[in-house]
């Protein structure tokens, strides 16, 4: 298939339409209502249903719905929309089904802006809603990806009936690139056979829940999690790295800020430095082994994010105090330059901080 | 010997939680029923509240989803748009439908979503211990009230079919108890009219029961259905709002 020039949202949409996606339930708020919009135009072609809840709230419960009645199901949001989510998605993952949630991110805290951010980092990775449950956190740093993130994303949810977020900012969603639809590696996926579709007088109800009122119960619930969580660890984790046994300092960054970090870098090496780069594209999973890999020479590692440093806390995690780790980042919907990135690699070079 | 009588295939053989006298067991008996007889049993998705009748998902004999509180509709809405030909209903008591799920009851009928709801009003938050609902009369005390009801300070109950009845999307709205055999029989009849609006495609359908609480309540099982009768029923009028033209 060739290479079509989309923007970031309008290609979510494509890219789920292409994996199979028939029911989108949604509700607007920049930005990303492209994406809904696209849905609401394309879906129905498809032979599937968009259809705008009364809030996000009524919009992830209705993906519950769905899910639960064995569909490919998605939503998406923005950041204070996918706040209001939280208690869908810990259902959804106490219930175990699979389903993919897009979160085009903002600035916050509150309404904040309607600019590129980062900020609800920890939110998609240390939980948001209640209870000991994991999103696979899968960020994209461009169109391409983002569509071939969108298409895997739910065959990982179908796999370990877990629903998967889609990480991106308003940079993402907004921006126009030459995309193509891959077909995303083989997964043998298991049949839906728990989904509730009508006993037909030949099974047993099936029952779609997240409550155990015995503690024995819950407790052997949350292990059963636990232990899918630990295979997600072992089989999922997405990284792209970049001269990391040879460089002096490691910026780690993802999304948005790893293509500004990745020029920074262009401009660095033309000056003569060695800098690395990690950029982990599963957010959960992390790819922490990943900086094992960074020669003992390096004198640090530079993170950098449109937020006050939220993946500090896994870089560091990562490094164990093998190096110091710094931080560069930009708040409330402001981007980082690459001058700002290179004057921050040079001072870390020169020992200034 | 001929059986002339046994237990709906529409329940489980699981003994249900509800307190004695509580009514609950009677409505679930009436939906068992009406499921079988309509012969939708086996193509019926429910899905069950947060409240008392939380664990109704172990009582229906049928596929079973157990929402949020107050996100039923939502739920529902989510299943019977993936299976378009499933019976799809949802169990929803006070607190759930007519305090946190307002949105989700109101717009589920707005947008004439093709699901059945049942809905208990018992006037109070029973699971949790007796609080306030938006159903609680005014004067009534409960734990969250403990000098009864004010309405210059919490309002006056709502009337939810009332409401619901006005808007278009709602085909089938009527309240009814359960506090005598002729009113079982009544509110068996009203369910039945009620699933049949999903089955022929009209749009959304809503029986409110009104119930009773005597362990919140503070009476026992008997005196719990004559202040049911004396108390609500002149508040909360039994009968039939809304119907489609054809079914007259």
């Amino acid at each position: 298939m060739a290479k079509v020039l989309m923007k970031g949202n309008e290609a979510i949409g494509a890219a789920a339409i292409e994996a199979g996606c028939k029911y989108f339930f949604g509700y607007p708020i920049t930005p990303q209502s492209e994406l809904p919009e696209f849905m609401a135009r394309e879906l129905p072609k498809a032979g599937g249903v968009f259809l705008q809840a009364e809030s996000e709230i009524a919009a992830i419960n209705m993906v519950y719905g769905a899910a639960g009645s064995g569909a490919r199901v998605m939503t998406s949001s923005s950041s204070p929309g996918i706040s209001l989510k939280q208690e869908g998605i810990s259902y959804i993952a106490g219930a175990e089904l699979p389903c993919l949630i897009v979160n085009i991110m903002r600035g916050g805290p509150g309404l904040g802006s309607i600019q590129p951010s980062q900020t609800d980092y920890f939110q998609a990775t240390r939980g948001g809603g209640n209870g000991d449950y994991r999103l696979v956190v899968l960020a994209p740093s461009n169109v391409q990806e983002l569509v071939d993130l969108i298409i895997e994303g739910f065959d990982i949810a179908d796999q370990y009936r877990n629903p998967v977020m889609i990480l991106g900012d308003g940079m993402i969603g907004q921006m126009m690139e030459p995309v193509e639809f891959k077909k995303p590696k083989t997964r043998e996926l298991p049949p839906k056979d728990w989904a509730t579709n009508g006993t037909k007088g030949e099974r047993k109800p099936n029952i779609i829940n997240s409550l155990y009122l015995s503690p024995e119960e819950l407790e052997a619930h949350n292990i059963r999690l636990q232990a899918k969580y630990q295979k997600i660890r072992e089989n999922e984790v997405k990284v792209e790295s970049y001269n990391i046994e040879d460089a002096d300092v490691v910026i780690a960054a993802y999304g948005t800020t790893s293509r500004i970090a990745k020029t920074a870098i262009a401009q660095l090496e033309k000056e003569g430095y060695k800098v690395g780069l990690i950029r982990p594209i599963s957010l959960w999973p992390y790819p922490y082994d990943e900086f094992n890999k960074i020669s003992d020479k390096c004198k640090g590692i530079l993170t950098v994010e449109m937020n006050s440093g939220q993946m500090v806390d896994d870089v560091k995690i990562a490094v164990n105090g093998r190096f110091p780790v710094y931080f560069h980042g930009r708040l409330g919907g402001m981007v980082p330059t690459p001058n700002e990135i290179i004057e921050k690699v040079k001072k870390i070079y020169g020992g200034e901080i | 010997m001929s059986v002339v009588f046994q237990k709906t295939r529409g329940l489980t053989d699981v003994p249900t939680h509800y307190c004695p006298g509580c009514t609950h067991g009677i409505v679930h008996r009436l939906v068992g029923e009406v499921l079988e007889e309509l012969g939708v049993l086996d193509n019926a998705i429910g899905v069950a509240p947060v409240g008392c009748s939380v664990l109704a998902y172990k009582y229906f004999n049928c596929d079973m989803h157990e929402a949020a509180h107050g996100r039923a509709p939502a739920v529902a809405t989510g299943i019977k748009r993936v299976h378009p030909d499933n019976f799809v209903f949802t169990y929803q008591g006070d607190g759930d439908l007519a305090s946190i799920g307002t949105a989700e009851i109101v717009h589920a009928a707005l947008r004439g979503e093709k699901i059945s709801t049942i809905f208990i009003n018992n006037a109070i938050y029973g699971m949790t211990g007796g609080q306030m609902a938006p159903t609680t009369l005014v004067g009534q005390k409960a734990t969250t009230a403990p000098y009864g009801r004010d309405p210059n300070h919490a309002g006056k109950p709502i009337r939810m079919s009332e409401m619901l009845s006005t808007i278009d999307g709602a085909k089938f709205v009527e309240r009814v108890t359960v506090t005598t055999p002729a009113h079982v029989r009544k509110a068996k009849k009203a369910i039945k009219e009620c699933f049949q609006v999903q089955l022929d495609g009209k749009g959304f359908g809503i029986v409110e029961v009104l119930s009773t609480c005597p362990t919140n309540w503070g009476y026992t099982p008997e005196e719990a259905l004559r202040w049911l009768e004396e108390n609500m029923i002149p508040y909360y009028p039994l009968g039939n709002f809304k119907r489609p033209e054809e079914v007259e």
